[in-house]
């Protein structure tokens, strides 16, 4: 389609005056002043006072709070809720009914179990054990009523042991939390899981990979791409979460602690802005730790912000093409 | 005449009401290539699934190297193997797959040594060395390090048959391993197959290359609607179907392969 006329008629560079967009200048004043009243309220007004703040951070018993109430209960909890939550997955997933059933039976209870609830709970345990918790045969006091044969013990702990474990000390809590945590995590890596495509199963078998192995070699590690990312957001939870350890109750707890402090010295404003500095900066922390997990599972799947995607569930075919 | 490396009896298999192989016989001798054609749905891939037990069957019986195969007879009576000892079973038979099935999380290299090291309880080393040469044997020396997306549909297909060859195997399956493929790259595909063939590999290939089969095979079986409808050297099946279906299908086969729009 040859312009007519003039042989020099052939557009050029392209001069045009772009779409002028007015409401973002109003919007950006708008939100101007917004700001700018935050800020005048942050620095003027009394409640905010920001040395007190810093000092409540500062506290022996506040630190302690965070590092074991806080980051450590978050550490082992996660812990016992990952290696839980996929022993779950697997299970759900198994042939066997019974054990596909009991992992939906776990799962049924600690979701639908509030966690403040749960935890309540969790510290209230050594109640049900008058004659303290052991480990051996089970049912062998029964059995030492009708045959007079001993009783079977090989471990136990006293009912004032098991109260001080689980009813005060982050034990209870970890166990608490760790285990609503996995009724949680069983259905990311189930969903992880099932993202794998099924000819991964198939390829793996085909060179003789036992179940067990082809799930660990050859599974799972696909199934991390889709597993980091809601776990992520999981931990995060999780770490905002042990502020429930009142439940317990635990004491060696950030928000706790901060609490108190606020009750005594009526800086209820400062401490608990504390807390929230405190909680902030923790979850910061996690979410630059995420980027770098994520980047690392989703190798082999192009980049890694092209990983991300996956988040959603979708489940990328073996060797698509590029 | 020594017992052929497979030999299938009368097998059968449904899935649901459907019964898609109705009584397949095959023999395969040792060092023979055997290429199945027919139309989709005519239970080809499901019949080579079967040898290695990716498919369980209802009746009938396949036999690979001499041992029946997902099966045991003690005591006159059959028994189901266990998982273990099935998977100890399919690692004398390598399988290419239609998607390749590459692991995506492995480069080419750690593809092709995880079978052997992992399964075998070969050294990495020495895995490691013999990986390379099967990599460089068809043709992907300067690839080792490649993650399968970074690698097309013919390169990814031949680490495909790289790791399958890591195990060295008795015997080799290929389920369609041309079909995902860009036309300009099958060729390359089959080059490398038509290498294995003549260095003796026994091999059976579901595929629609009828020019590969009536080149490569020694035996080609015909199959439609869960049965073989005709069998034979290629020249008599492809050259000369006494059967109308073989007929209808080749004459359909051409036309598609000229009418096939590129790309």
């Amino acid at each position: 389609m040859s312009t007519p006329g003039e042989p020099a008629a052939r557009p050029g560079r392209i001069d045009a005056v772009e779409v002028r967009h007015p409401w973002r200048w109003v919007s950006v004043a708008v939100i101007a002043v917004l700001v700018l009243m935050l800020a005048h309220l942050l620095a003027t007004n009394p409640a905010f006072d920001w040395g007190f703040t810093l000092e409540a951070m500062n506290q022996s018993v506040v630190i302690r709070g965070f590092l074991i109430g806080t980051l450590l209960t978050t550490v082992l909890a996660m812990v016992l809720g990952i290696l839980g939550g996929v022993l779950l997955a697997v299970l759900r997933l198994s042939e066997n009914p019974v054990l596909s059933g009991v992992s939906w039976v776990f799962t049924w209870f600690f979701r639908g179990v509030p966690r403040y609830v749960l935890l309540g709970f969790t510290g209230s345990l050594g109640a049900l054990f008058g004659t303290g918790l052991s480990i051996g045969v089970p049912f062998d006091f029964l059995f030492s009523q009708w045959f007079g044969t001993p009783e079977l013990r090989a471990f136990t702990i006293g009912q004032q042991s098991l109260y001080d474990l689980l009813g005060s000390t982050i034990v209870g809590g970890i166990v608490g939390l760790g285990l609503s945590e996995a009724a949680y995590m069983a259905e990311i890596a189930r969903a992880g899981i099932l993202s794998v495509d099924r000819g991964q199963h198939e390829a793996a078998e085909a060179l003789g990979m036992s179940k067990g192995l082809a799930m660990r070699r050859v599974v799972l590690p696909q199934a991390m791409r889709v597993i980091v990312p809601p776990t992520g957001n999981e931990v995060i939870a999780m770490l905002k979460d042990t502020s429930l350890l009142v439940a317990i109750p635990v004491t060696v707890e950030l928000f706790y602690q901060l609490g108190q402090i606020g009750q005594q010295t009526y800086q209820v404003v400062a401490t608990n802005m504390a807390a929230i500095l405190y909680y902030l900066i923790a979850t910061s922390v996690l979410m630059v730790g995420q980027f770098f997990l994520e980047r690392r599972f989703g190798r082999g799947f192009g980049t890694a912000s092209a990983a991300r995607p996956a988040a959603a569930g979708v489940s990328l075919g073996a060797g698509g093409a590029k | 005449m020594s017992e052929p490396l497979v030999r299938a009896v009368n097998v059968t298999k449904s899935f649901g009401h459907v019964e898609v192989l109705k009584g397949i016989d095959l023999e395969v001798a040792a060092g023979e290539v055997v290429c199945l054609l027919g139309p989709s749905g005519s239970g080809k891939t499901t019949f080579l699934r079967c040898i290695n037990h990716l498919e369980r069957i209802d009746g009938g019986r396949i036999w690979v190297d001499g041992d029946l195969v997902g099966l045991a007879e003690r005591g006159g009576r059959l028994h189901r193997l266990k998982d273990a000892q099935i998977a100890a079973q399919r690692r004398d038979i390598g399988m290419v797959f239609q998607r390749f099935n590459l692991f995506p999380h492995m480069t080419a290299l750690e593809n092709v040594v995880e079978a052997p090291v992992r399964v075998r309880g070969e050294r990495r080393a020495a895995a490691e060395q013999r990986a390379t040469a099967l990599l460089e044997r068809v043709g992907l020396g300067d690839r080792l390090r490649n993650y399968p997306s970074q690698l097309s549909g013919g390169q990814q297909q031949r680490v495909a048959i790289a790791r399958a060859l890591a195990m060295q195997p008795k015997l080799m399956l290929f389920d369609e391993p041309t079909s995902a493929l860009d036309p300009e790259l099958v060729g390359e595909v089959l080059a490398v197959m038509r290498e294995l063939a003549a260095d003796g590999t026994t091999m059976v290939v579901v595929t629609h290359e009828v020019a590969f089969a009536r080149e490569v095979a020694d035996q080609v079986v015909f199959m439609d609607a869960g049965v073989v409808v005709e069998r034979g050297r290629p020249e008599e099946v492809l050259g000369n179907p006494r059967h109308e279906r073989t007929r209808t299908f080749l004459a359909r086969m051409r036309t598609g392969a000229e009418q096939a729009p590129p790309g």
